[in-house]
């Protein structure tokens, strides 16, 4: 038997490895719980981090239209190429090479990458043509990679350059219609999970987070070929007369839609860096401008209204002159004894006068702010001016007087011409739009018996012999109503001897199917309406009503002007289905 | 009994095997249809921008004063005169 020195505890021995076993895998189990669970969120989240990534799908911006689908505004891809600073710093080696396929300085390049060295993304080039990118990615420079992005582009440059407005390198409107339906035109870029290599490839799609929507098309109401016929006139009328600026809008009266709306100067919204601020704004929207004599229509309507006066009730001007308190009102001519059709014809601002004095301020104030006076239109437009109407309490007799010849108070061209819209539509007021087919209710806001009067009165305008002579308004083939207007230009509110030059006009007369409303500023030498704005208004209409196959007022007129025409055709074809529409059978290049 | 407890553990276990390289299966058509459909989207895309750039190119073509120029210009065109045109009756 083997001496022992001592008896061995295997029992206890036992318990001390059990123990220590016990020990370590509870450590273990306690670790595992706080990592699986307790701070389980926090790991998964670096983990994710780490090869997760969500990346944006780009979207484009909806295209607009004129009313007959031509484009007006288009949004192209373009690629901006970007770079990880750190990693091209990395490979300081190949910098040259990438500054050289941009075309960016070297040394600046450089420091840029060093500055933001911090950061993982910067861009180094935007929007450039995709040929173009491709070209720098093909350099294979580890960093550098491109991202879609896209680019607008307007066809018609400066003939829409107010209209449409422009947008900003993120593709999001700034200004003009581009603005006011930015979310309608801009839709939703989506977002797609991703799993990422440590070298940024897509490795797999893990889950579409939010589905892209392309932005919406949009249709405008503006015709681009009038739009282009207005731009055209303007311009060259503006040339002629050495005008600071001018506006015109055209609007289709039975909708109220706006075909043209034009302005001058203008910018070309391609290239707008170095543009003088002014230039950009659509100032037949965000500009007032006294209207002058075209008010006259308004406060003979409101005469109307009151019963207390007809269209042939006598008013005398004689002598040409008016005072009253003191401040005298005159005629450029004394037109002696006329009557309330007359007052129109021959612009009467004494006649004007005389027929306010003889109403409440209440009825008057009511009548223009009916006609949208003194109120946005609804148009929708960014920066719409509500134009000024002072309140009736303001107006003392003198105010109420020049009022009736539209001074003391201002408008956009925009309201002038929905005023004009509403005698044309027989009084129904409608809001003008930009959008094709979005027709505005409308509203009765004086009878339509005197609405026609009033139509009669302003036709006399553009016929009379010696009337306000407005002939230069004319059309051929077509009648013509229409209003000149001439008004001082309000400086730091006093009346410089600048002058604006404004003519609002319908045609067809005898049942008006276009509005048009211009106004041209500070034209030098000659500045009454007559001669400055009338023409530009019979010249763009001249085409507009062929673009638009308006009928003549009655094709008697036309066979009277043109007998060579008659002679050619034998007798009147009838269409099969028996409609005796009058159309002109040619819509080609108006005539100048 | 014993057989019958064996025989239903491997069904199960065939079974078990069978969904597995189902699931692997499906997967992998999954990854491949998803590569076939942003293929095919960013086709749609690509097609898309074609059509806008085509779009923007014929607007510049067509553009009202380019064709005014060229028209009275170049080919010495006019515009009809009441007395050229007809008015005929629809």
């Amino acid at each position: 038997m083997n001496p022992r020195t001592k008896p061995v505890a295997t029992r206890s021995r036992l318990y001390v490895v059990l123990g220590m076993l016990g020990l370590a895998s509870s450590a273990l189990v306690v670790r595992a719980v706080d990592l699986q669970v307790v701070r389980k969120d926090f790991y998964q989240e670096q983990g994710d981090a780490r090869y997760l990534r969500d990346l944006a799908i780009p979207v484009s911006r909806g295209t607009i239209f004129d009313r007959n689908g031509e484009p007006l505004a288009v949004s192209t891809p373009v690629d901006s190429i970007w770079a990880n600073p750190p990693e091209v710093l990395e490979h300081a080696d190949r910098i040259p090479e990438l500054a050289k396929a941009a075309g960016l300085d070297e040394e600046a390049l450089k420091q840029k990458l060093v500055e933001r060295s911090d950061k993982e993304f910067i861009y180094l080039k935007r929007h450039l043509n995709p040929d173009d990118a491709q070209a720098i990615l093909r350099l294979d420079i580890p960093g550098v990679a491109s991202q879609r992005e896209f680019k607008r582009y307007y066809p018609s440059g400066e003939v829409f350059g107010h209209a449409l407005g422009y947008t900003n390198i993120d593709d999001r409107g700034q200004e003009g219609l581009e603005l006011a339906f930015d979310d309608w035109l801009a839709g939703k870029p989506g977002v797609k999970r991703v799993i990422r290599d440590r070298k940024g490839h897509e490795v797999e799609n893990v889950e579409l987070v939010r589905e892209a929507q392309a932005g919406r098309d949009l249709t405008l109401s503006i015709d681009r070929r009038i739009q282009y016929l207005a731009y055209r006139e303007l311009k060259a009328a503006l040339a002629e007369h050495h005008a600071t600026s001018g506006s015109m809008v055209i609007l289709d009266v039975p909708t109220g839609e706006i075909l043209a709306m034009v302005n001058q100067p203008s910018f070309n919204p391609n290239a707008r860096t170095n543009v003088d601020p002014s230039y950009r704004r659509n100032r037949a929207v965000t500009d007032v401008v006294e209207p002058g004599s075209t008010m006259k229509a308004f406060t003979i309507s409101a005469a109307l209204e009151t019963g207390k006066w007809k269209i042939h009730t006598p008013v005398d001007t004689r002598p040409g002159t008016y005072t009253l308190y003191g401040h005298t009102i005159s005629d450029v001519h004394n037109k002696g004894l006329i009557d309330v059709t007359g007052v129109i014809t021959y612009s009467s601002n004494v006649g004007a006068a005389k027929i306010a004095g003889s109403m409440s301020r209440d009825h008057m104030y009511d009548v223009f702010h009916r006609f949208g006076f003194g109120e946005v239109t609804g148009s929708g437009f960014p920066g719409e001016s509500p134009g000024y109407l002072p309140i009736p309490k303001a107006w003392g007799p003198v105010e109420q007087a020049t009022l009736a010849y539209g001074y003391g108070l201002n408008a956009t061209p925009l309201q002038v011409a929905q005023a004009y819209a509403a005698l044309a539509n027989d009084g129904r007021l409608r809001s003008p739009t930009f959008v094709k087919g979005a027709q505005n209710p409308e509203r009765t806001v004086v009878d339509p018996q005197i609405a026609a009067n009033l139509r009669a009165m302003l036709e006399t305008v553009i016929v009379a012999p010696g009337g306000g002579g407005a002939v230069k308004a004319r059309v051929t083939n077509y009648r013509v109503a229409g209003k000149t207007g001439t008004a001082r230009t309000a400086v730091g509110g006093g009346y410089q001897k600048k002058y604006s030059s404004l003519f609002a006009g319908m045609i067809p007369a005898s049942n008006p199917r276009l509005v048009g409303m211009v106004v041209i500023r500070e034209p030098q030498g000659a500045f009454y309406g007559a001669l400055v704005a009338a023409p530009v208004f019979g010249r763009v209409m001249d085409g507009a009503v062929r673009l638009l196959d308006v009928p003549p007022d009655n094709v008697q007129n036309w066979y009277a002007a043109a007998p060579e025409a008659a002679r050619k055709i034998e007798a009147p074809r009838k269409a099969p289905d028996g409609t005796e529409e009058m159309s002109t059978i040619d819509d080609g290049v108006p005539q100048e | 009994m014993k057989i019958a407890g064996a025989v239903v553990l491997l069904i199960l276990l065939l079974a078990t095997l069978a969904s597995a390289l189902a699931v692997v299966h499906t997967r992998q058509q999954s990854r491949s249809l998803f590569v076939e459909l942003s293929r095919l989207g960013n086709e749609r895309d690509d097609l898309n921008f074609e059509f806008g750039r085509l779009q923007l190119e014929q607007a510049t073509w067509a553009e009202n004063n380019r064709i005014e120029q060229i028209a009275r210009g170049k080919l010495g065109m006019v515009s009809p005169g009441p007395a050229d045109t007809v008015v005929i009756k629809r």
